[in-house]
């Protein structure tokens, strides 16, 4: 039986940022990081340049390679926790090993979710979660020629480009009507889809697989509109879903992921927290719990549950999550913060827009009462830092309203200065 | 002194907007003075001037966020380096910082960040007007140090007093050309004033009585008018003295716009007689004349909102402040200092009591910094010439006000009802501030006052 005072399960994002939450407090008492994958730490947002080959899978790391010593952390790579019992306050790993804790952390990000289609059991696939996943795209990659991408959400799109700059032909399949559809708006969305096609990227919205078998080294698709596609890569990028199969019995609350409060303290059992793509937290605009798969979720919930696990003073709770995310694709650059996807035509808010298609430019604030509450735009200057404070701060904007819509860079730039220090 | 990291910072009222920085950092960077390769950029919006530039964070959010491990603080000179090799160009740093500190530069089409020109910033060297200077973080401090400690060692107030630290830095700021007016109560009490040299302040100090405090403080100030000298006056009153027994005076030098400052240091009562209650207790507390037994459960009434009434006065310049935040109070001394040439500026300091309020001296602080994060004390400044109310720290998602209750003994009975109401009024204040943010409100009540 091996004991750590503070035990952080998953070695990303969200376990890392809770690890220097505490050790900023505690420099001493004893902190593990248990991690499932043999490598160290590293993000899955980098994987699509690994794919890539813009950057090398043994330079990929999140830390140097001396921090955890510097730090007296012990990192335990190839540790895959299997079940969790809270009530004797211990863990048990695949090879069996147990481990005692005082506390707890549940760091184990999101898997793949693979959608219900028939057949697809039977062929083989890939998805885009680990470095072994993107190892063995890019091994794939080499023997392939025409690919197929399952779902247009970032990790679909990511991947599609990848491909077609490796040389293959690319096709997307996309249930809904748009591409990125948890970022941008339809209008957004088609100057995306549009660079893509124009790289001779074939993009199918609206259509829904229905089946898939596999012949030889190929995989056939009939979707709904009763087409057929066939290719010999296929990548399942339809969503991730929290890695909780080893929570079964445990007590701890699950629902989508583990529900956790404002300090990032699991339902369900004492002395066990969550954070990041695992932990279902309060959403910002509304009061319903929500798993929001963003790194800067995942950073900042880990260092609330941090903060809380050792007793930091100055912790503030958690104000809630919202969407935000950057996207460069061929040499564009989009950004979407907030609500950045509402529609003109709803009540209760108001929309600015600049949108200049021939430039491949579109730009879009949306307020509700004297408030920012979302922002997205392709090539356009702004910030997305700052936007996403002004949102988050929620920073009236009633009395300079004219002026920030008019200049919503300069603007911007100037509240968030005035509040620095 | 130990070694602190250094910062550029930036004084905007010295700024008029000539972009020599930028041009500056291009040339140092790109050799060229074309703005897009500048890394600080400096902006007009709505009459203010703001900096764009990276902080060189103490928790930099672009490295705790970077997927790549592209970002990281240099721990000899607290510079975050940014490493072209390991940078994937995802832009995800550009969505951590809250500061445009690191964005696109679309002709390099990589991100890019200030780096301090090898330790001696361009932008610096290139600013004609002194708005931005190279500092330490700490020197900030240092300077208020170096300032000249206007009170003795040795008055006797309590262990841990509050009051004592807003007496001793504001001094410290104003400076000695100043008459100080301490009327009856604790700044009185603790042996500012006596006779025959044997004041505490090493500055003419005067004890007006309870009632006539700014009267007798605009007389002086039109005195030394007359002979032809520039003289601050100040006064510290305390809450009783300014929100119950001397208020008519306030009110009347407010109202006719008398030239000085006026500082409320507001321990929530009459501490030096016995812990008395006073208009500026709050609901709920205990006091020796609100006692806590079977009927009694504390002050049944709210407190006076004293620094809004004082925006109504049409002052000059009112803040309130909190010697948790001592960066945010001495900013709003400075203001005063000059709006007290005009009229009147008055500034409402919360001042916990570690004796009167039950709580240990140690815990004085934090006291004060829970005021403030749970909304129970909002900062903000009220500029005439602006012509509303601003939030100087404003407070994104405000703790839950049991959080600050439930750390001072004079709160100790209050059940859930007494703390729900609390709540309920922290957050109607707020909104009424909010309100008064908006110029087109603030000035509607003063016509309509
Ligand atoms: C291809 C791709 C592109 C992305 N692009 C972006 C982007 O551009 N912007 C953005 O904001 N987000 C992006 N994301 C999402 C982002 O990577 C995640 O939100 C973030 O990594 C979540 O961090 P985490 O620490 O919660 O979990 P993860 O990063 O998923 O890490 C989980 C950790 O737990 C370990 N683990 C899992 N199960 C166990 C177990 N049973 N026992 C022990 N250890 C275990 C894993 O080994 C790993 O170390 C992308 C994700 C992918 C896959
Ligand atoms: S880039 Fe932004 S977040 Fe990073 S250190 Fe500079 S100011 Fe801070
Ligand atoms: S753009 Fe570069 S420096 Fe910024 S977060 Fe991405 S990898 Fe890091």
């Amino acid at each position: 039986m091996f004991h750590s005072k503070y035990l952080i399960v998953g070695a990303s994002h969200a376990g890392l940022s809770a690890l220097d939450a505490i050790r900023l407090i505690e420099p001493e008492g004893e902190v593990t990081l248990l991690c499932a994958e043999s490598t160290p730490p590293y993000s899955p947002t980098i994987l699509p340049y690994v794919v890539s080959g813009e950057v090398r899978a043994e330079e990929v790391f999140l830390r140097r390679s001396d921090r955890f010593e510097r730090m007296g952390v012990r990192f335990e790579a190839g540790a895959r926790v299997v079940s969790v019992q809270a009530g004797d306050h211990s863990v048990e790993l695949e090879s069996g090993e147990k481990w005692e804790y005082e506390k707890l952390l549940l760091a184990t990000g999101a898997a793949p979710s693979i959608p219900r289609i028939e057949g697809l059991e039977g062929v083989s696939y890939h998805v885009l979660r680990t470095l072994e996943d993107a190892e063995k795209l890019r091994a794939a990659m080499s023997a392939a020629k025409e690919a197929i991408v399952l779902g247009a959400g970032l990790i679909g799109m990511h991947a599609a480009e990848n491909m077609l700059k490796a040389g293959l032909k690319v096709r997307v399949v996309e249930a809904l009507d748009q591409v990125l559809p948890a970022y941008f708006d339809p209008r957004g969305a088609d100057l995306i889809e549009r660079a893509f096609l124009e790289q001779g990227i074939e993009i199918l919205t609206g259509e829904r697989v229905e089946g898939v078998a596999q012949s030889g080294g190929r995989v056939e698709l009939s979707l709904s509109s009763g087409k057929t596609l066939s290719g010999d890569l296929l990548l399942v990028s339809t969503g991730v879903k929290p890695r909780t199969e080893y929570l079964k019995g445990s007590g701890v609350e699950v629902e989508e992921g583990v529900v956790v409060d404002d300090r990032m303290r699991a339902g369900g059992v004492e002395d066990v927290w969550a954070a990041g793509d695992v932990a279902q937290a309060r959403g910002f605009f509304g009061d319903s719990k929500r798993v929001n798969a963003t790194v800067l979720s995942a950073v900042e919930q880990g260092r609330i549950a941090g903060m809380d696990m050792v007793g930091d003073s100055a912790l503030q709770p958690y104000g809630g999550g919202m969407a935000v995310n950057t996207y460069t694709f061929f040499k564009h650059r989009a950004f979407s913060v907030g609500m950045g996807k509402v529609s003109e035509s709803e009540d209760d808010f108001e929309v600015d827009q600049v949108y200049l298609p021939s430039s491949f430019c579109y730009q879009k604030l949306v307020f509700s009462g004297g408030y920012l509450v979302g922002a997205s735009g392709i090539n356009t200057e702004l910030d997305p830092g700052v936007l996403y404070q002004l949102i988050r701060r929620k920073v009236n904007l009633e009395e300079e309203k004219g002026v920030f819509s008019a200049k919503p860079l300069e603007m911007g730039r100037v509240l968030m200065s005035q509040v620095w220090r | 002194m130990g070694k602190g990291y250094k910062t550029i910072a930036f004084y905007p009222q010295r700024c008029d907007g000539c972009q020599k920085c930028v041009e500056a950092c291009s040339e140092f960077h790109a050799g060229s003075t074309d703005p897009v390769h500048s890394r600080i950029k400096v902006v007009e919006a709505g009459g203010a001037f703001g900096l764009a530039l990276c902080r060189q964070c103490g928790e930099p959010q672009c490295v705790m966020n970077c997927p790549a491990g592209a970002l990281e603080k240099d721990t000899e000179t607290g510079v975050i380096k940014w490493d072209r090799d390991r940078c994937v160009n995802c832009h995800i740093c550009t969505l951590a910082c809250p500061y445009a500190g690191i964005t696109y530069n679309v002709v390099s089409e990589e991100v890019m960040k200030c780096d301090f020109c090898e330790g001696d910033p361009a932008c610096v060297k290139a600013c004609p007007l002194g708005a931005l200077e190279l500092k330490r973080g700490a020197e900030i401090f240092n300077e208020w140090a170096e300032l000249e400690d206007l009170v003795v060692p040795g008055i006797s107030a309590c262990l841990g007093c509050n009051s004592e630290l807003v007496l001793r830095h504001t001094l410290r700021r104003v400076g000695s050309n100043v008459v100080v007016a301490t009327p009856p109560g604790c700044m009185a009490g603790v042996g500012t004033v006596g006779v025959n040299g044997k004041t505490g302040v090493k500055a003419p100090v005067f004890h007006p009585l309870l009632t006539n405090t700014a009267a007798m403080l605009a007389g002086a100030k039109r005195y030394y008018k007359r002979i032809g000298r520039d003289v601050t006056m100040i006064a510290f009153g305390g809450d009783g003295g300014t929100a119950d027994v001397g208020f008519q005076s306030l009110s009347g030098a407010a109202e006719r716009g008398e030239q000085m400052i006026y500082i409320c240091v507001d321990n929530e009562g009459y501490m030096n007689t016995g812990v008395q209650r006073s208009s500026t207790t709050p609901y709920g507390a205990w006091t020796s004349t609100t006692p806590v037994g079977t009927v009694l459960r504390g002050k049944s009434r709210d407190a006076k909102p004293m620094p809004l009434l004082m925006v109504m006065h049409n002052c000059e310049y009112v803040a309130t402040a909190s010697t948790a935040f001592m960066e945010d109070y001495y900013r709003k001394l400075e203001k005063a200092i000059e709006a007290a040439r005009r009229g009147m500026a008055y500034i409402h300091v919360f001042s916990p009591c570690p004796t009167g309020w039950r709580f240990p001296p140690s815990k004085l602080i934090e006291v004060g910094r829970k005021a403030v994060q749970t909304n129970i004390v909002p900062l903000w400044e009220y500029e005439n010439r602006v012509g509303r109310i601003r939030f100087t720290h404003p407070v994104e998602n405000p703790l839950p006000v049991a959080e600050y209750l439930s750390l001072i003994g004079k709160f100790r009975h209050l059940d859930e009802e007494q703390i729900a109401h609390i709540q309920a009024q922290t957050q109607r204040k707020i909104e009424v501030l909010k309100k008064f943010t908006s110029e087109q409100t603030t000035t509607t009540l003063h016509h309509a006052a």
